[in-house]
């Protein structure tokens, strides 16, 4: 028995025994700093075994993955991934599960692929996401329209609500840069007078009604000025692009004021060409989509 | 006034002339620049240098000679404008943080001018309560700790001002510049060419400050919070530098181009982006967590083996582990690789530091009980345990494939910074303020009772929203039909998250009311101020005469 009380289990060999730690029963190291002290508890195992876990888990990783880099290459791992490959394989493996149905509507027969109740079931729903994510923003989830942005879903055109009329629309564009876009302006009557052009304001903004006054002084404006391009009576319809005055929801509004504007200042719209953007079989499938849209709405 | 009542009439006349200079740089950036952010910014420093001026020029005059008695007492004024200037940052930065997230819910809302945009604001949120808050926080905290572990006094009486105030116009230099619509366009660290050169000086100051004054110590071994506090200083030095490497258009404007391109401009960018969370949301912060619980609880730290171990852990693998930011991207995959591997090796330092913070309070739960200033701590530990699992696991390449661009992202973020950052900062202001400003207790000490379950619930409820937020994203995005078409569109997965915008708002707002709460609670300290004498603080040991 030694009575030494550096040699004790636990002891400093250069100060003797330390202060024990009446809660944990460890001893401290010693340190004190403003009164902050610590103790000289040993490493858990726990910490230990997690920490070796982890150090396996990244071992294998290396050995699996690619991961150091040596000069000019890497270690491959020895499954030889390469992430590019895996994502084109991916595309692929989601490319040939639409193949199917997609394929369909390459050289379409509308009226064959709207009778095919089977095919409309895969493909409507997937022109629905087609519809939301490219052309909602601008006509709206429901095909409402808004001020600048023309109704879809209602049965005025501008330049043909047939199947194979949007799908070119799609295709090409309004006022794009596509080389065979459509092209349409309204041209600005700034230089009419400003009593005739309220007169043709009042008489178009009347025109919803189907009340028009037939003595207007706007009545020969119009046949002058707008019938060439609107239509008899402003119906529309002639595929030039200029809408059907006859329907409240004209483009930019058709309230006395914004009619004055639209004079005043003309109008030249804009709509991308998809042709950019989609495939030739997926822009016919959302012009089925958008032809069926408008067709439920006209039958409700 | 307090601030100038320190300096000895030679440290006045140094500080004029450097506020002097001060404005000559603010001269010379408006006069370059002649339009625009960088003239505004030069404006800024020539209003803060004449003030500054006037400040030290009338104490100059009017006051008397500091006492020689002040070399035997620690240095805190300057701890105590940090103090006020973290709680100033905290309310704006909190509060621009809870309107943008209304404004998620409620995008209608935003004013039309274009410095109230969305995409302006983010940044002033970001940089508010990383910088503004935590980094204020950081500052005053570190010194006051320095001082005490090492029982000697700030080296000089001057650094810890320009520090304090050079760090605080980048601050303001920042937001404002964000405002105004100025963006490196880099995610934290948005500030332009001149705010990052002269972010360089203040903080080089500070490194040596903290070097000098440790070089001072009456302890012979240097305290673990030291050793975090310093790697803090020292790698954001490094991170800032390197990552704001950048050409100016011209002197004279506020523009730059940044000298890294490509994939190795995103990648610098997020050894930055993840190193900032490493080193200045985490290490600085594990300093203060090392300081304040174990002095607060009144217990040795649980393992000093553990903190050796997590120290270097921590130091060691952060470094390694941004990359995990780019899985999926144009980054070479050996690059993913090596980021995720050393991203989940992280994990057990962290949670050794977080452990040994929770054992450090074996034989003080009691206190935890009764305590809420303690209780803030606990809870810091318990939520730094949390986010570092989140985060490791976060890292493993086929989880992120789900988590990534996700709100899981936002949600991870802020159990961090609300549930470990923010807490242990307000555990820490709730043991300084009453200390600095010689009282026994806080004003309103049942106030910090309602602050701290206002700041945990505010905590949860904006975390789980997150957390579900995310998830609805992750799997809504990649949900296929069975004819291999997308099953929802984008603005479906928009329209899901309108339940999660409106719960993550309330849940910040709760945790402003808190910080809004600490924020009177601390005014009405400091208007009470006494002059009682903290017991615990251990007389200085003498030092060499200046």
């Amino acid at each position: 028995m030694t009575t030494d009380p550096k040699t004790l289990p636990g002891a400093d060999p250069h100060t003797g025994n330390r202060e024990i730690d009446p809660v944990t029963g460890y001893d401290t190291t010693g340190h004190d700093w403003g009164g902050i002290r610590e103790l000289n508890t040993p490493f858990p195992k726990v910490a230990l075994i997690a920490l070796v876990l982890t150090f396996a888990y990244s071992l294998v990783a290396w050995v699996l993955l690619p991961t150091w880099p040596l000069g000019r290459d890497y270690t491959r791992g020895i499954l030889g991934l390469d992430q590019q490959e895996m994502a084109e394989e991916q595309l692929r493996a989601l490319t040939a599960l639409r193949a199917d149905w997609l394929a369909r509507f390459e050289d379409p027969d509308f009226g064959a692929l709207a009778d095919d109740d089977a095919l409309m079931a895969v493909a409507m729903p997937a022109a629905d996401r087609l519809y939301r994510d490219n052309c909602a923003a601008c006509h709206g989830g429901d095909g409402g329209g808004g001020p600048g942005y023309p109704v879809l879903r209602d049965e005025h055109w501008l330049w043909g609500g047939a199947p194979p009329d949007i799908a070119l629309t799609l295709q090409v564009g309004i006022n794009a840069e596509h080389p065979e876009t459509r092209l349409a302006q309204m041209p600005a009557f700034d230089w009419m007078e400003r009593g005739e052009r309220l007169a043709l304001s009042d008489y178009v903004a009347s025109l919803p009604s189907g009340a028009a006054d037939p003595d207007s002084p706007g009545v020969p404006l119009f046949a002058e000025n707008c019938v060439a391009c609107h239509g008899d009576g402003g119906a529309g319809g002639l595929l030039n692009g200029a809408p059907s005055l006859t329907d409240a929801a004209t483009i930019y509004g058709q309230d006395v004021q914004r009619i004055m504007e639209t004079l005043w200042q003309g109008r030249q719209g804009h709509m991308p060409q998809w042709s950019d953007r989609l495939d030739k079989a997926e822009i016919n499938a959302l012009a089925l989509y958008v032809a069926r849209m408008s067709a439920e709405e006209g039958g409700e | 006034m307090a601030m100038t009542s320190t300096l000895t009439s030679t440290e006045r006349q140094i500080g004029m002339a450097l506020s002097i200079l001060l404005v000559c740089l603010g001269l010379v950036m408006a006069g370059v620049a002649k339009q625009g952010p960088m003239m505004v910014h030069g404006g800024m420093a020539v209003a803060l240098g004449l003030v500054l001026v006037f400040v030290l020029g009338g104490a100059l005059y009017d006051q008397p000679e500091p006492s020689p008695e002040r070399l035997t007492q620690y240095d805190d004024a300057p701890i105590r404008f940090g103090i006020v200037m973290t709680l100033i940052w905290a309310v704006a930065g909190m509060a621009a943080g809870v309107w943008l997230a209304a404004l998620m819910y409620w995008p209608e809302a935003t004013p039309p001018w274009p410095a109230t945009s969305y995409g302006r604001l983010r940044p002033v949120h970001t940089s508010g309560v990383i910088f503004g808050f935590g980094g204020n926080a950081l500052i005053a905290t570190s010194l006051y700790v320095l001082q005490r572990t090492s029982r000697a006094r700030l080296a000089d009486a001057l650094s810890p001002w320009f520090v304090l105030i050079g760090f605080n116009l980048f601050c303001v230099w920042a937001a404002t510049g964000y405002v105004m619509g100025q963006t490196q366009s880099k995610e934290y660290a948005e500030p332009e060419w001149y705010a990052d050169l002269w972010l360089v000086l203040v903080w080089v100051t500070y490194f040596a400050l903290y070097i000098r004054t440790l070089a001072r110590r009456a302890e012979p071994h240097i305290y673990v919070a030291n050793w975090y506090y310093m790697a803090f200083i020292l790698v954001v030095a490094m991170l800032h530098i390197v990552n704001n490497l950048a050409i100016p258009v011209t002197w004279g404007a506020g523009e730059s181009f940044t000298i890294w391109s490509g994939v190795q401009d995103a990648m610098i960018q997020w050894w930055y982006g993840h190193n900032a969370v490493a080193f200045f949301l985490t290490a600085g912060f594990l300093g203060m967590l090392y300081y304040f619980l174990p002095v607060r609880a009144e217990r040795p730290i649980w393992s000093y083996r553990l903190s050796i171990l997590s120290f270097w852990g921590i130091v060691f693998f952060y470094m390694w582990a941004g990359s995990h930011h780019l899985h999926y991207t144009a980054l070479p995959y050996w690059v993913q690789t090596l980021g995720m591997t050393f991203s989940v090796m992280l994990l057990v330092p962290s949670w050794a530091s977080a452990g040994n913070a929770i054992a450090t309070l074996n034989g003080a739960w009691h206190k935890v009980r009764d305590d809420a200033t303690l209780r803030f701590m606990f809870v810091a530990a318990v939520f730094y345990g949390l986010s570092t699992f989140e985060g490791s696991f976060l890292a493993i390449r086929p989880v992120n494939s789900l988590s990534h661009y996700t709100d899981w992202t936002v949600g991870h973020v802020h159990s961090g910074t609300l549930g470990w950052v923010a807490m242990i900062v307000f555990g820490a202001i709730y043991s300084l303020v009453p200390k600095l400003w010689g009282r026994e207790d806080m004003a309103w000490p049942r106030a910090v009772e309602w602050h701290f379950w206002l700041a945990v619930t505010g905590t949860l409820i904006y975390v789980v929203s997150l957390w579900n937020a995310g998830i609805t994203q992750g799997l809504m995005w990649r949900a296929y039909d069975e004819g291999g078409a997308l099953s929802y569109s984008f603005i479906e997965s928009v329209e899901a998250m309108l339940p999660y915008y409106a719960a993550r708002t309330l849940g910040g707002g709760l945790f402003l009311a808190g910080a809004l709460l600490c924020a009177l609670n601390c005014r009405a300290t400091m208007c009470a101020a006494g002059d009682r004498v903290d017991v615990s603080d251990r007389p200085l040991v003498a030092q060499p005469a200046e």
